[in-house]
């Protein structure tokens, strides 16, 4: 741990090419509700790896899918991949959350559709002929170690297989960022740790991940930022 | 064979087998049976086959419209009044002889004292002395193209010619049937219209209940980048065999009413009754025009229904945002 530094009252100073994410006074609320989260200013660099931890109901869920664009801010600026999300054009969302791939805590895995179908379904959606990515798809199953479940339907797949087939399905178009919800809320201890090592791996590659988890143990195994949200608040642990 | 090569021929089938099966599935993002497909595909079967039916009857009457208005132009009759001080066979030979100068006439019949009786049997009974009463004679002058005989020219030259006399074009008569007919195209129409506005309504709700019973599709297809037009056309690839399949069953049924109707009902309406419905409706059978109709509505139903769930999942997906 490098130190703390409370980002709310951050005024900057990363460079622009190194943001992939940046937030400056982000505040969101529901209806006319309080705000779930508010005052957020920080970036997530690229090929950066970050903790998102803080107590249930603290606003996780809510600030992960800030990230990836499902939700926009009530009050102030999100710049994704340099572009600001206020005003951009529904086409363009889209085109930027294909930039990043997303892992839930419950997998959103389609029942009716194999392993296989599960995790090339973001290069369907591109419009890609399956001939294309077939063996790119069989390739990263077995990297995950879902070799041999490639035509089982999800639910006769385990809960850590399910994760995996969500992770794979995260990464099949090589993301620029990886955002996982507790990614390993549902596995014994050994897989989670399995887990966090594929990450670490994807980092290594280039890719910037942030891991949303409570799991303070499995924190302390990893040497990386900590975002903190505590009362729609962050902290940050560099 | 030991047990290992067995276990292995085993797991070797079983891995065809889920190959085999996830080929036959490929292209289902959305999973057949959340659509809800038997109830809508019967619906649409049944407004299919409602619909060929009206534009059955439509084109039947529309048809028998023309012919008999084509029949009835294509005769004019002259009446000859017996009038005092003149010799009302000689009027009538004249009047048919002017008839006859008269371009576009292609025959001119005099009827005779015993077809004038004939008409007049069932009001004045048998055995009926014409020369007595002061009965009209008639001239009946068939024309080949209403529209090029003169008919003011014919009328003036017979005012000049012959005492007593003046023409029936059936006009008005011709004109009834013509708004009879037209009063049951448009009805029919009307029917078509709203048979349509019930299927793109079922459609429309079907497509609701589908897009609701497969939001977890839906969030995962926006969760991986796909944008709403791909989401509707996986929707609209289910929909559209869906209107394809209940447009076809309703439209073959449709024909087949035609075609036994055609066989079956004239012949078995004998005599006068049987005459009376084909001067009607000639000979009951529905000409090429409902045959190919009904392909075409189960085609355009096909389409609508295609086109209504693909404009119901922009509506569903832009409320929900």
């Amino acid at each position: 741990m490098v130190g703390l530094r409370d980002l709310a009252t951050k005024t900057g100073g990363v460079s622009e090419a190194s943001d992939l994410i940046r937030f400056e006074n982000v505040g969101l609320r529901y209806g006319m509700g309080p705000e779930v989260v508010r005052d957020l200013t920080f970036d997530v660099a690229r090929k950066s790896f970050q903790f998102l931890t803080g107590p249930s109901g603290a606003g996780k869920t809510t600030l992960i899918r800030l990230f990836f664009l499902a939700l926009r801010p009530t009050r102030g600026l999100i710049s994704v991949f340099g572009r600001e999300v206020n005003g951009l054009a529904k086409s363009e969302l889209f085109s930027l959350r294909r930039r990043i791939g997303v892992v839930f805590q419950d997998f959103r895995l389609l029942d009716h559709l194999t392993t296989f179908e599960n995790v090339a379904l973001p290069l369907r959606v591109l419009g890609r002929e399956e001939a294309s990515y077939r063996a790119d798809v069989v390739e990263l199953l077995r990297w995950v170690g879902l070799g041999d479940r490639v035509h089982a339907l999800p639910p006769v797949l385990s809960g850590g297989e399910k994760q995996r087939a969500a992770i794979a399905r995260a990464l099949i178009t090589r993301p620029e960022m990886l955002l996982a919800d507790e990614p390993t809320g549902n596995v014994d201890p050994p897989l989670a740790r399995r887990l966090m090592r594929l990450f670490v791996e994807l980092n290594r590659l280039g890719t910037s991940v942030v891991i949303a988890t409570h799991d303070i143990n499995l924190m302390n195994q990893f040497d990386a930022r900590r975002l903190v949200l505590e009362d729609g608040r962050l902290t940050i642990y560099d | 064979m030991t047990d290992g090569e067995l276990a292995h021929k085993i797991q070797v089938a079983a891995f065809r087998r889920q190959s085999r099966q996830a080929a036959r599935r490929q292209n289902q993002l959305v999973p057949e049976n959340t659509v809800a497909g038997n109830a809508l595909t019967i619906v649409i079967a049944i407004m299919s086959f409602l619909a060929c039916l009206t534009l059955g009857a439509v084109t039947l009457v529309r048809d028998a419209s023309r012919d008999w208005q084509q029949d009835v132009q294509r005769e004019i009759t002259i009446q000859v009044r017996p009038i005092d001080g003149t010799d009302i066979a000689a009027e009538t030979a004249t009047a048919a002889a002017v008839a006859r100068d008269t371009p576009g006439v292609v025959g001119v019949e005099v009827l005779d004292e015993r077809e004038n009786a004939r008409l007049l049997e069932p009001w004045l009974g048998t055995g009926l002395d014409l020369n007595d009463l002061p009965v009209p004679r008639l001239v009946v002058v068939r024309i080949a193209d209403p529209s090029t005989v003169d008919l003011v020219e014919l009328r003036d030259r017979l005012g000049q010619r012959v005492k007593g006399a003046s023409i029936d074009d059936h006009r008005v008569w011709a004109s009834r049937l013509q708004s009879m007919a037209n009063a049951t195209v448009f009805a029919g129409l009307a029917i078509l219209g709203l048979v349509f506005l019930a299927t793109i309504l079922s459609v429309v709700f079907a497509t609701r209940g589908a897009m609701a019973t497969n939001s977890v599709v839906v969030s995962v297809l926006h969760l991986v980048g796909a944008e709403d037009g791909f989401i509707a056309r996986e929707f609209q690839r289910h929909f559209l065999l869906l209107g394809l399949r209940g447009g076809l069953v309703g439209a073959a049924a449709a024909a087949l009413i035609f075609a036994i109707l055609g066989f079956l009902v004239i012949p078995t309406i004998a005599g006068s009754e049987g005459e009376q419905v084909s001067a009607l409706f000639g000979h009951f059978a529905v000409g090429p025009i409902g045959y190919f109709g009904a392909l075409g509505i189960a085609f355009l139903i096909a389409v609508m229904t295609a086109l209504t769930s693909r404009l119901t999942v922009y509506r569903y997906l832009a409320d929900e945002d």
